[in-house]
């Protein structure tokens, strides 16, 4: 969307995670040939320390396979400052643009000096020109060596470009670095001289080389992949870099500090060692609506493919309910995949509701123009809750907030070829029970949507509080096994904790002692 | 160029316990008191009852946004074993302000790791100044127990150079109108714990 929306001379943003470039490098890869008319820069956030996502790769490599120019701030200053560069690099040049930034970018927040916002005042609309649109082969060859032309004229505008700059203090150490590594090199090595680079591809070759030439040794601190390192090397200069930095893990203050001592031949004190706590993961929300459906397929003997979202949470002890997670649809292919293979166990899988919109129908397809036999659970909670609440297709508003048309599941479930669609209260445990054992033991592709509203986004408690009777209790702890945060575990009973608990009552249904009930409330 | 003039601080909880907001307050606290600020926290998975850590950091000139360990001048937290789990951070001399909230990790009910013992002693064995507050029962008596994070921030204040005036006044600024009169007075409760 945004490539033809620059094309018709809008300038356009689009913005996703490193895996989400994934899903969009077939278009980019391509987009560099045609080129641009209004600028089009993608934001792109990689998760060195893979804080939330399932992959660590550096999107740096996509500037260089995509041979267009990238762009790495080192805070929200540089956010705003060099969004306007990519934009404006990328409409002079005439190519889309990569503005990677990382987790501490992203997720740290400081004041920034706004300008003046500027009217763009051009004409939108789409010229035809088949010569630089249509990349087949008699036009795309011409495009291919426009690219390579493109590319040195770009190396000159990033060793020419504001966003690249020399620091000059104590000669003896020059450091090359780049994003938030930046801003942890001027608190480790305050005196040492910094080459820091806001526009780092294509590399700006000459300031490489006289910043080398003006210091003793040089250091490259990135945070990833030796991308710096390994050019540089590559120019003929002796540097040190992965060798002391890691390589793998997001850096810090004191990965740094650990780095220079290992560079200056100092041994880190030794740590005192902390204590053994409890670790403490993530956890589906009490009242989640996932919770009971896990809780029921820990009763199946099936393979379950999972998806990334929320319901990842499923994969976790107690509930210990999710098999496999790969990329965003893989709840839904991979079923596919272990069913061709000829595993011998039932497949389950399993996917959210705005998963299943993105990158989930190509594969239910898939399984239904195939005759594969899979199960597939959508558990549609309304909401794309993980990110943040955001609106899907589902929900019946744009990410805009306006009004727009629910688009149903199980329609497409239909329109795919999926006979078997049926719909499920997820709290309703029997019901779930029931459907799951039903299509599982079906020889045919079925599709069961689990839908209730995320209780975090409505706010609001499902049902009373419940609360266990002590005495009734026998501590067969059988309500663990839902892995509520609500409940705990005191040693010989449960107890629910009246502030967390969203009365959502699944625990008062699984218990056989018949020891939880909703709170009787005060008139 | 020094950094030592560089204010670092740390709180820590449970998702849902509200130190995101309290982190707001704090860094909106110290652009009022008329320094740089950078602040940090991982949102996502953490928020879903896993243990959440927030870093705020001002001065005249600040480059990371992370905290190096033994550096933080105050460390406040709203679950009693995640101040142990951070305990790294604080500066030999700093102030750790922990609630007495024991909230059990997931770990700890499947029987996977065990809760630590007398975690009170464990406190005072580990940090020189230490204000141990029961934030909840604090926020309870004021009639809103999701406070208990502004009582926390309150007893934290007391180990910096802020004036009460931007605490006030950042307060109002990131809370919700309705919220604001709770939020001050849970804030001064908190000031009490010194």
């Amino acid at each position: 969307m945004a490539a033809a929306a620059s094309l018709a001379k809008a300038r356009s943003i689009v913005t996703m995670k490193h895996v989400g470039l994934n899903v969009a490098a077939d278009p980019l890869m391509t987009l560099s040939y045609l080129g641009v008319e209004g600028g089009l820069v993608a934001c792109v956030a990689d998760d060195p320390g893979m804080h939330s996502s399932q992959n660590e790769q550096d999107t740096r490599h996509y500037a260089r396979l995509a041979k267009v120019p990238l762009f790495e701030p080192s805070d929200s200053q540089e956010a705003r400052d060099l969004m306007l560069l990519a934009m404006e690099i990328s409409e002079e040049y005439r190519t889309p643009a990569i503005l990677r930034s990382t987790t501490r970018v992203s997720h740290s927040r400081s004041l920034v000096d706004l300008g003046e916002r500027k009217p763009a005042g051009r004409r939108i609309g789409f010229v035809k020109n088949p010569p630089r649109y249509v990349p087949i082969p008699v036009w795309g060859r011409v495009m291919r060596r426009d690219v390579e032309e493109r590319m040195g004229r770009l190396v000159r505008a990033a060793e020419a470009s504001s966003a690249n700059w020399m620091e000059w203090r104590d000669r003896s150490l020059g450091i090359v670095t780049s994003s938030i590594a930046y801003q942890y090199v001027r608190e480790v090595w305050p005196d040492a001289s910094v080459l820091k680079l806001g526009f780092s591809y294509p590399f700006p070759d000459s300031l490489f080389l006289e910043f080398a030439s003006q210091v003793d040794s040089v250091l490259v601190v990135e945070e990833l992949d030796p991308i710096l390192e390994e050019h540089v090397r590559s120019l003929g200069i002796a540097c040190r870099g992965g060798d002391v930095v890691p390589k793998v893990g997001e850096l810090s203050p004191d990965q740094l500090l650990l780095a220079r001592m290992r560079m200056e031949g100092r041994k880190p004190a030794m740590d005192a060692g902390q204590m053994a706590l409890p670790p403490r993961p993530a956890v589906l929300c009490p009242g989640c609506p996932h919770r009971g459906i896990f809780y029921v397929l820990g009763q199946l003997d099936v393979v379950v493919t999972g998806d990334i979202g929320c319901y990842s949470l499923g994969a976790f002890k107690p509930l210990d309910r999710m098999d496999t997670i790969l990329c965003m649809g893989a709840g839904i292919s991979m079923a596919q995949g272990l069913e061709k293979a000829g595993d011998p166990r039932k497949v389950v899988g399993i996917v959210g509701d705005s998963t299943f919109f993105h990158s989930g129908i190509t594969g239910l397809l898939d399984i239904a123009y195939n005759r594969g036999g899979s199960t597939i659970l959508v558990l549609d909670n309304r909401t794309t809750a993980m990110t943040g609440h955001q609106e899907n297709p589902g929900t019946g508003r744009t990410l805009m907030g306006d009004v727009s048309v629910p688009i149903s599941i199980e329609a497409i479930g239909s329109a795919c070829g999926i006979e078997r669609v049926r719909t499920v209260d997820p709290y309703d445990l029997e019901a779930v029970s029931v459907a799951v054992r039903e299509e599982v033991e079906a020889f045919a592709p079925s599709l069961i949507v689990a839908r209730a509203p995320c209780p975090l986004k409505e706010r609001r408690r499902l049902g009373a509080v419940r609360v266990v009777d002590e005495d009734a209790c026998k501590g067969c702890r059988i309500c663990i096994r839902l892995a509520c945060p609500a409940i705990e575990w005191l040693g010989e009973t449960a107890r629910i904790n009246p502030l967390l608990c969203m009365g959502c009552g699944l625990c008062q249904g699984i218990c056989p002692a018949g020891a939880i009930a909703p709170q009787e409330v005060d008139s | 160029m020094s950094l030592e003039d560089v204010q670092s601080v740390v709180l820590v909880g449970v998702g849902g316990q509200g130190i995101l907001l309290a982190s707001e307050v704090l860094a909106q606290a110290a652009v009022l008191s008329g320094h740089r600020v950078k602040t940090n926290e991982v949102h996502g998975m953490a928020q879903r009852g896993g243990s959440v850590v927030a870093q705020i950091r001002w001065g005249q000139k600040v480059y990371s946004p992370l905290v190096a360990s033994g550096t933080a001048r105050v460390l406040g937290s709203l679950e009693q074993i995640e101040a142990l789990r951070y305990a790294h951070y604080l500066a030999p001399n700093g102030l750790a302000v922990v609630s007495a909230q024991a909230i059990m990790p997931m770990t700890v009910s499947t029987g996977e790791a065990i809760y630590p013992k007398d975690v009170p002693g464990l406190l005072k064995r580990s940090f020189s100044r230490l204000i141990y507050l029961d934030a909840a029962q604090a926020a309870l008596d004021l009639g809103e127990i999701r406070a208990a994070n502004m009582v926390v921030l309150g007893a934290v204040s007391t180990g910096l150079d802020i004036a009460i005036e931007d605490w006030r006044d950042a307060i109002v600024a990131s809370v919700k109108e309705r919220f604001v009169e709770i939020n001050l007075r849970a804030f001064e409760a908190g000031r009490s714990f010194s």
